[in-house]
């Protein structure tokens, strides 16, 4: 599939580098699941996953729980920080870290590769800060350098290892890629000491790592030792992309860290709620990442726990409370609809008025004149009112029920306090008044009504004259009680 | 007067009384450009002290040097007497509203609980009665009714309420305040510069970076003009004349016009 034949490139460092790189990937999509079981029937390996009857299977899913643990938590504050490219960052820069861990004694050793891996990353971040610090290059610019500097450092010296004798069978390129099967033991209790140390850590500063993320000068002046938290948490945040590495490979590591974290954010507004939410993220992505792997043959884990984390993105994203673009469409959608509701029942009343509320009932004709409608609109628009119990409907009259009456009144009474607020205190001429509080009548509150109320002095009559219903009216009866009341204002000018 | 003149700047704290700011030859560089420099300053307790110059006077960065937020290239800063950072928890700060993302995902709670960050101590959680404390000083901003608001949802005025809050919380003999008053409307500037006045008579001392001319007249006690060095420093009947806010703000036509005006209603 890639030619990796021409002798003439290999001898270039770099570009074997890149060879290799493009080689291991499809070496590793082909090697990337869990176990070397060979049954394909979907339903007995998930029967296999669900038992956690494989040792492999037991250290691929904890593994991929523990991580999304930390990815999701530190996450957070990348997210929250806006340093989400400093994750992606330290995912590559680790990379030559990681090969010279390997050259300590030729062999998979997860302590000296931690070790070096986490060395590396920092020696990345602080080039980072040198170089922003020194230059007039910013920050964006010197993470792109690092990134792919260190990235392909990394790269040329995996491929120089790789030519030596006991290179191929070191798995070192899966640092790249990931692999969840080549979890052992030993990962395990690296990663149990990571995810216990961040956790921990994070759980007794949590108001010190809050106030840093905020406001580092505030905390400064509260004498927190800021340069230390901000460097531990960047410590932290190297452990957890070193623990990541062998799971979804360096290439996908700064998605676990940003995607649950993101997730979270859009679901809730306080920091400790988005940690939780980004954890518990982290943990379900890894699992359904480590679980769709595993049913088929020749599935990736690193991927799919990334798809996984994105899918849920994708669900907060659509149908978050409040903020997803589900419930957003629907709310308006609502209120589209209580407002037209609510202009019909403004023309049924404003009809009646006219007549001084002799008749009860108006005709879809009236109604239709009235609302400068078609019938067939107009008739819709009376069917919603009957739907929500605010008419009845005789033939093709249309009569109002109490509760709506009650809103028809209210809404009339929130017109004309509106437009009498608009002529008294704001000094508009009674003939521009109207747009507004067309709109307005529709979306003020209970207290707005009150004050509103108070400042005109309980006034009865709007700028055209025409009287407000009084309260009384909005909470009376509509039959014969509510003639009584209402007529007592006289007939309109 | 002119009080750039060192000795007599020098003098104007009651010998043998803890100065609650002092100040000497204090130099700030950014990369190696100066843009402080040796500011002398001796600070009565007690006063309400506004810092006026113009753009680029360093105003913001002589508060946060002396809040050692920012290193000095030359001078020392002495809080009480002592070393800023031996007594940084004798000082409060309201930083500029923009220092701070507000979409962070905190509330109004939140945010003022963090003042008392600092008398907590490291890794100790806040008491019921730091919850009360920072419910106390949202009342006095009058911003209690909004203790479980995120704090995008705000108004500008509202966000410097809570900063204000924040740093009420503190408890600190000594402030420092970064524009409290950019971009906040008519009546937010009364209620602010109200409880200015209530700390100032509670015996605090307050340093406030000012941007209008016309009312530092009214509300400081005290005025330092700043460009780059100390023009004046001084009680503000002695400070706010022509010839020195002159000095302080050369040759800018808009500002000096402006000066001329808050000068003559003042002498009328």
């Amino acid at each position: 599939m890639i030619p990796l034949t021409s002798s003439s490139a290999r001898q270039f460092l770099g570009i074997g580098g890149l060879f290799v790189g493009l080689n291991s990937l499809t070496t590793t999509l082909c090697a990337a699941r869990i176990g070397d079981i060979t049954e394909t029937v979907w339903q007995a390996q998930a029967l296999r996953f669900l038992t956690l009857a494989d040792p492999s299977v037991r250290f691929a899913v904890l593994g991929t729980v523990l991580l999304g643990i930390v990815c999701g938590l530190l996450g957070g504050f990348l997210v929250v920080r806006r340093m989400s490219l400093v994750g992606d960052a330290l995912s590559h820069a680790v990379l030559p870290g990681v090969a010279l861990g390997f050259l300590w004694n030729m062999e998979k050793d997860p302590v000296a590769i931690f070790i070096g891996a986490t060395v590396a990353g920092l020696l990345g971040t602080g080039l980072v800060h040198l170089i922003t610090r020194t230059t007039r290059l910013k920050e964006d610019a010197a993470l792109g350098m690092i990134l792919a500097g260190f990235f392909g450092a990394g790269l040329c010296l995996m491929s120089m290892f790789q030519r030596l004798p006991t290179g191929n069978k070191t798995g070192i390129d899966k640092f790249l890629f990931g692999q969840a099967s080549a979890i052992g033991a030993e990962d395990i209790r690296l990663m149990t000491v990571v995810t216990v140390l961040v956790l921990g850590l994070i759980c007794v500063g949590y108001k010190e790592f809050l106030l840093v993320s905020f406001d580092p000068g505030f905390s400064k002046v509260c004498a927190l030792p800021t340069r230390w938290l901000q460097h531990g948490l960047m410590l932290l945040l190297t452990f957890s992309v070193v623990i990541a590495l062998q799971a979804v490979g360096a290439v996908l590591v700064s998605a676990m860290l940003i995607t649950p974290a993101a997730t979270a954010y859009l679901l809730t507004d306080r920091m400790h709620r988005m940690l939780i939410y980004g954890t518990l993220i982290g943990m379900l992505s890894g699992v359904t990442g480590a679980f769709l792997s595993f049913l088929g043959t020749h599935l990736p884990t690193g991927p799919f726990m990334v798809l996984s984390a994105s899918g849920f993105f994708v669900v907060a994203f659509f149908f978050a409370p409040n903020r997803g673009v589900i419930p957003r469409w629907w709310m308006a959608r609502s209120q589209r609809i209580r407002i037209v509701r609510e202009n019909t029942l403004k023309a049924v009343y404003q009809i009646l008025e006219n007549e001084e509320f002799r008749r009860e009932s108006v005709s879809l004709r009236e109604l239709a004149e009235r609302r400068r409608l078609t019938f067939d609109e107009v008739f819709r628009e009376v069917r919603s009112l009957i739907s929500v119990n605010f008419a009845t409907a005789v033939d093709d009259s249309v009569a109002l029920t109490p509760s709506g009456w009650q809103r028809a009144a209210s809404i009339v009474r929130n017109h004309r306090l509106w437009e009498l607020y608009l002529t008294h205190a704001v000094q508009m001429a009674p003939d521009h008044v109207h747009d507004d509080a067309e709109k307005i009548e529709h979306v003020l509150g209970e207290d707005a009504v009150r004050q509103l109320e108070r400042r005109l002095e309980f006034a009865d009559r709007d700028p055209h004259g025409r009287p407000i219903p009084a309260v009384q009216a909005i909470h009376g009866h509509p039959n014969g009680s509510r003639e009584k009341r209402v007529t007592g204002y006289g007939k309109s000018s | 007067m002119d009080l750039s003149d060192r000795s007599s700047s020098l003098t104007t704290a009651p010998i043998g009384e803890e100065s609650p700011l002092e100040v000497h030859d204090l130099t700030v560089a950014y990369r190696k450009k100066p843009v402080l420099w040796g500011v002398d300053l001796r600070a009565p307790a007690g006063k309400l002290i506004g810092i006026l110059g113009p753009n680029g006077a360093g105003k913001s960065t002589l508060i946060k040097a002396c809040m050692g937020l920012l290193p000095a290239s030359a001078g020392w800063v002495k809080v009480f007497g002592k070393p800023i950072n031996q007594s940084l928890l004798r000082v409060g700060y309201v930083p500029q509203r923009e220092s701070v993302d507000w979409d962070f995902p905190v509330n109004v709670m939140d945010v003022v609980l963090m003042g008392r960050y600092g008398k907590l101590g490291l890794f100790r959680r806040p008491t019921a009665a730091d919850r009360s404390c920072a419910r106390d000083c949202l009342e006095r901003v009058k911003m209690l009714p909004f203790a479980d608001r995120q704090i995008s949802n705000l108004s500008g005025g509202q966000q410097q309420r809570v900063f204000l809050a924040r740093a009420l919380a503190q408890e600190s003999d000594l402030y420092f305040m970064d524009e409290p008053f950019a971009g906040v409307d008519a009546a937010t500037e009364t209620a602010i510069i109200e409880l200015l006045h209530e700390l100032r008579h509670q015996g605090k001392t307050l340093f406030v970076v000012h941007h209008d001319l016309p009312t530092a007249r009214n509300y400081f006690d005290w005025l330092l003009l700043l460009n780059m060095r100390v023009v004046a420093f001084g009680p503000t009947e002695h400070v706010f004349t022509y010839d020195l806010l002159q000095k302080t703000y050369g040759g800018r036509l808009t500002i000096l016009s402006e000066v001329a005006e808050a000068v003559r209603v003042k002498e009328a």
